[in-house]
């Protein structure tokens, strides 16, 4: 191994107007190692490796690649100095194929078909090598997230990278997904490639990393060696106090059912069939979870459950009674909330000011304006509450969303929801994201929410999740609900359930 | 993608950015009145003399400024939505025919102030109808506004042929207009505005419709940034999907964005029909319809921006005209020509001088 770091950052410093995102970092990264990045929602990860990968310029600081001093003005200059990344909200072609999205910008000559051909075979080899099975014609809207992002580390393999940034590549898969990564991870590792990692998943660094180094507020603040660790102290470092990485909960409660499900089919847009024939209640008081591998119907049923989506067949009653009209904003007017499963789609307008989108779906109330009026100031009013009591960083109402942090996103949208104070709540992925601090919070208000006798159906693919929240957990493989277990099920049975296996 | 996100000053992205653009729009069309043997100095001068130097000038000016608003505000609702409104043009033809009928049944009986309510709003309710079909069929059958609204604007050219030909003609006369409305069908001109500022309006046709513009203006910003309606219509044109998470029924939103458009470009009739000629008459619209696309791309989609943005085409128009008079080497299609070349730059290329400009302006901060 050669003694020159892959990666040195000097004193890189970075500023978005008032937010001092970055604060004079320095960082090592040694040659063909995993180096982990932790920190809080809004630290600046994201925001230093798209200084690496020349998506943002730093306002001063110095980047070495392999002990060369380097400017990277953008991404091509990243490429090109061997630096690929999956972000952390992927950055393909939604009506492209699979295909098209990994030979974009990497054509080779004004005629498609060489390209073609030639992309085709590199990525079938690709896909041999590291076992990343996709369809090379599949439309990638079409596809789930977790194959979505197969795609993205696909394009950064394809293009030569050497080093590679992953910027919370798990918050989209299950555990054994993830492991298949982390294999694919080490693979790699072992073949010489560097890899830095971004995550909020602490067992994910133990497991992988050889460093971690830890940001708070724009500073690094330390540097550990994995072995030389805990999670405790990584937690600690993190948020600057020790935090709670179990949720305590109470027995449940259960009262009447407040939602009833029955018999009902999904279909997706191009008519397969998504969930079959599914018959579930959920009563007041409880938390009812839906385990899953990615893909399994869990997000179509959310979605008609939640009005987005017409079922094919089959009925929704609350409490009792059918809806007499499935849509969304009838259901808000039920007492239904709901955090989706994808916030830059769903939950949020990222061009929206984030007092905007605090009302999204419930524009409507008196609260908001009377009439068809909108009241800015009791908007901004509201929107501000919901920041301090979620510390929603940064604390500015008229933030543009997409300048949010990831995990400060999803924040806006779990605060918006949990708010509203529903008496039944859909929650798709809710802390997806999210740094541990927070997932500590989020989880303790659903938990609250329960105890306060809402009914909360929970649809997640963090295993752990769904298995410190539920109180009765569903396993959905291949649109059939197959089994119900207790919340003291072994990951072990869930897993082979999910997988299909055995009931 | 690197420079774009990193966000820049108001003034600059407002201000700077397009008087930029604007200023190489002039320098290229200087470089092409040039090419043609003139004296681009002499030829600007005399364009902004001839928009802006008397007031009759102002007058003319303002008047084209005033179909533009109207019809750049059309544009914009459209837009905001996520709709592509061509068809401006053929629904402020039909506003025509809505504030004549309103004219000619009053103008008889009471004073142009009692008549010009009414006629506002026949104007914005045909504009509207004209847009309401296509509207439907985009919510309803998706069939896509940007080829319906151009089909209604040649729909809607005929059948006002054929209205004034056969029906609201005056009979046993030649031209294919209706009878001249009496003063209580008018809009009187604003010479009191002009001679504010010491000038003549002349034979400027000038008039009342612009104040009704401006009030439009302020009605359409309200709507757009201040209602639930404007929300859901924002919502809609930024991301469909989080507007069906949010419950934002489709259909309604469309039509009504779509409506809202037509009557402003219904409106623009106002200002030709019953401010400037006094009766109606084919073709009225003249192509401003179409000027309002540009100006709602180089506002920016902002009504302060379409103002600012008409007023400037506004002064092209006018100013074009009497260069093409005082220039004979620089025809009505070399006007034509500055205009697409002030669109190209303004609204096409918007983004051009962006890049430069933020590392300008890093470079700036930095010091
Ligand atoms: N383009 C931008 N304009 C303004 N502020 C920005 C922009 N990008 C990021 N920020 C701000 O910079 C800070 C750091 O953001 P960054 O995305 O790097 O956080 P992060 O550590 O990746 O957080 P998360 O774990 O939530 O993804 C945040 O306060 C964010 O709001
Ligand atoms: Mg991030």
């Amino acid at each position: 191994m050669s003694s020159l770091p892959a990666i040195e950052l000097k004193g890189i410093d970075k500023k978005f107007g008032a937010v001092h995102a970055n604060k004079t970092i320095d960082l090592t990264v040694a040659k063909g190692s995993i180096h982990g990045i932790i920190g809080e929602n809004g630290a600046g990860k994201s925001t230093l490796m798209s200084i690496l990968y020349g998506f943002y310029q730093a306002d001063s600081g110095e980047i070495r690649v392999n002990g060369q001093p380097v400017h990277i003005k953008d991404s091509q200059a990243a490429i090109a100095a061997g630096i690929g990344m999956v972000h952390q909200h992927f950055m393909l072609v939604e009506n492209f194929s699979v295909l098209e999205n990994i030979m974009l910008g990497a054509e080779g000559g004004a005629l498609l078909s060489k390209g073609v051909s030639h992309t085709r075979s590199a990525l079938k080899r690709l896909e041999e090598d590291y076992g990343l099975e996709v369809d090379p014609d599949a439309i990638i809207e079409e596809l789930p997230v977790g194959l979505q992002q197969r795609v993205e580390i696909l394009k950064a393999l394809y293009r030569g990278a050497d080093i590679l940034i992953l910027d919370e590549p798990t918050g989209v898969l299950t555990p054994a997904e993830a492991d298949h990564l982390f294999k694919i991870l080490g693979m790699l590792r072992d073949q010489g490639k560097t890899i830095l990692l971004i995550t909020h998943k602490l067992r994910e660094i133990m497991a992988i990393t050889d460093t971690v180094s830890v940001m708070r507020r724009g500073e690094m603040v330390a540097t550990r060696t994995t072995s030389q660790t805990t999670v405790e102290e990584l937690a600690e470092l993190m948020v600057g106090r020790r935090v709670l990485l179990h949720v305590d909960k109470g027995e449940a409660n259960p009262g009447a059912i407040v939602l009833s499900v029955k018999n009902l089919t999904v279909k997706d847009g191009r008519g397969v069939t998504m969930v079959d024939n599914v018959s579930f209640d959920v009563r007041a008081g409880e938390i009812v979870g839906i385990a899953g591998v990615a893909g399994n119907g869990q997000s179509e049923l959310l979605e008609a459950l939640s009005g987005i989506r017409k079922p094919h067949a089959g009925e929704i009653l609350i409490d009792g009674k059918p809806i007499d009209k499935v849509d969304p904003a009838r259901l808000r007017e039920l007492g239904l909330a709901h955090i989706p499963e994808d916030r830059h789609h769903m939950g949020l307008v990222l061009k929206f000011d984030e007092a905007e989108n605090s009302i999204l779906g419930y524009h409507r109330d008196a609260r908001y304006g009377r009439g068809p009026m909108l009241d800015l100031k009791a908007v901004e009013k509201d929107a501000i509450a919901k920041i301090e009591k979620y510390d929603i960083r940064p604390p500015n109402p008229h933030l543009k969303t997409a300048n949010f942090s990831g995990g400060n996103q999803q924040k806006i949208v779990v605060a918006r929801e949990i708010e509203r104070d529903p008496r039944l709540m859909l929650v798709g992925q809710p802390t997806r994201g999210v740094d541990v601090g927070a997932i500590e919070f989020i989880h303790r208000r659903i938990i609250s929410m329960r105890d306060a006798g809402k009914a909360i159906l929970l649809v997640s693919v963090e295993l752990d999740e769904i298995r410190s929240l539920s109180d009765r957990i569903l396993v959905m493989f291949a649109g059939h609900i197959v089994g119900e277990k207790t919340a003291d099920a072994g990951e072990q049975t869930l897993g082979l359930m999910m997988a299909g296996i055995a009931a | 993608m690197s420079t774009a996100s990193v966000p820049l000053p108001n003034w600059i992205t407002y201000g700077l950015l397009p008087l930029i653009n604007l200023v190489v729009a002039f320098l290229i069309s200087g470089l092409v009145v040039w090419f043609i043997g003139e004296d681009p100095i002499q030829a600007v001068t005399l364009m902004l003399q001839g928009a802006l130097g008397r007031g009759e000038g102002i007058g003319f000016t303002l008047f084209y400024a005033t179909n533009f608003i109207f019809t750049g505000l059309s544009v914009a609702v459209a837009i905001h939505a996520g709709l592509f409104n061509i068809g401006s043009e053929g629904q402020a033809y039909l506003g025509g025919l809505g504030c004549a009928l309103v004219a000619l049944a009053l103008d008889n009986y009471v004073p142009w102030y009692v008549t010009m309510p009414f006629a506002v709003i026949g104007a914005g309710l045909f504009g509207a109808a004209w847009a309401f079909i296509p509207a439907w069929l985009q919510a309803k059958r998706g069939s896509h506004v940007v080829i319906t609204t151009i089909m209604f604007n040649f729909i809607g050219s005929a059948l006002m042929v054929y209205l004034l030909v056969n029906v609201l003609i005056v009979p046993g006369k030649m031209a294919p207009e209706t009878r001249t409305f009496l003063p209580g069908g008018t809009l009187p001109d604003l010479g009191w505005l002009i001679a504010l500022f010491g000038g003549k309006i002349g034979a400027a046709p000038f008039n009342v419709s612009f104040l009704i513009a401006l009030v439009m203006s302020f009605v359409v910003w309200v709507l757009i940034w201040r209602t639930k309606l404007g929300y859901e219509i924002r919502t809609l044109g930024i991301s469909p999907s989080a507007a069906v998470y949010a419950g934002i029924p489709y259909s309604r939103t469309v039509i009504v964005a779509m409506l809202l458009s037509g009557a402003m470009a219904g409106m623009m009739a106002l200002n030709v029909v019953m401010g400037q000629s006094q009766r109606l008459q084919v073709e009225f619209v003249g192509g401003a319809g179409f000027v309002g696309i540009a100006v709602s791309l180089m506002g920016r989609n902002h009504p302060f921006g379409i103002i600012l943005a008409s007023i400037l085409f506004g002064v092209l128009y006018q100013g074009g005209t009497e260069l093409s008079f005082d220039m004979p080497n620089i025809t009505r299609d070399m006007i034509v020509v500055i205009q697409g070349l002030v669109i190209l730059f303004a609204g096409a290329l918007e983004y051009m001088f962006r890049p430069a400009m933020v590392r300008a302006y890093q470079k700036f901060v930095k010091a």
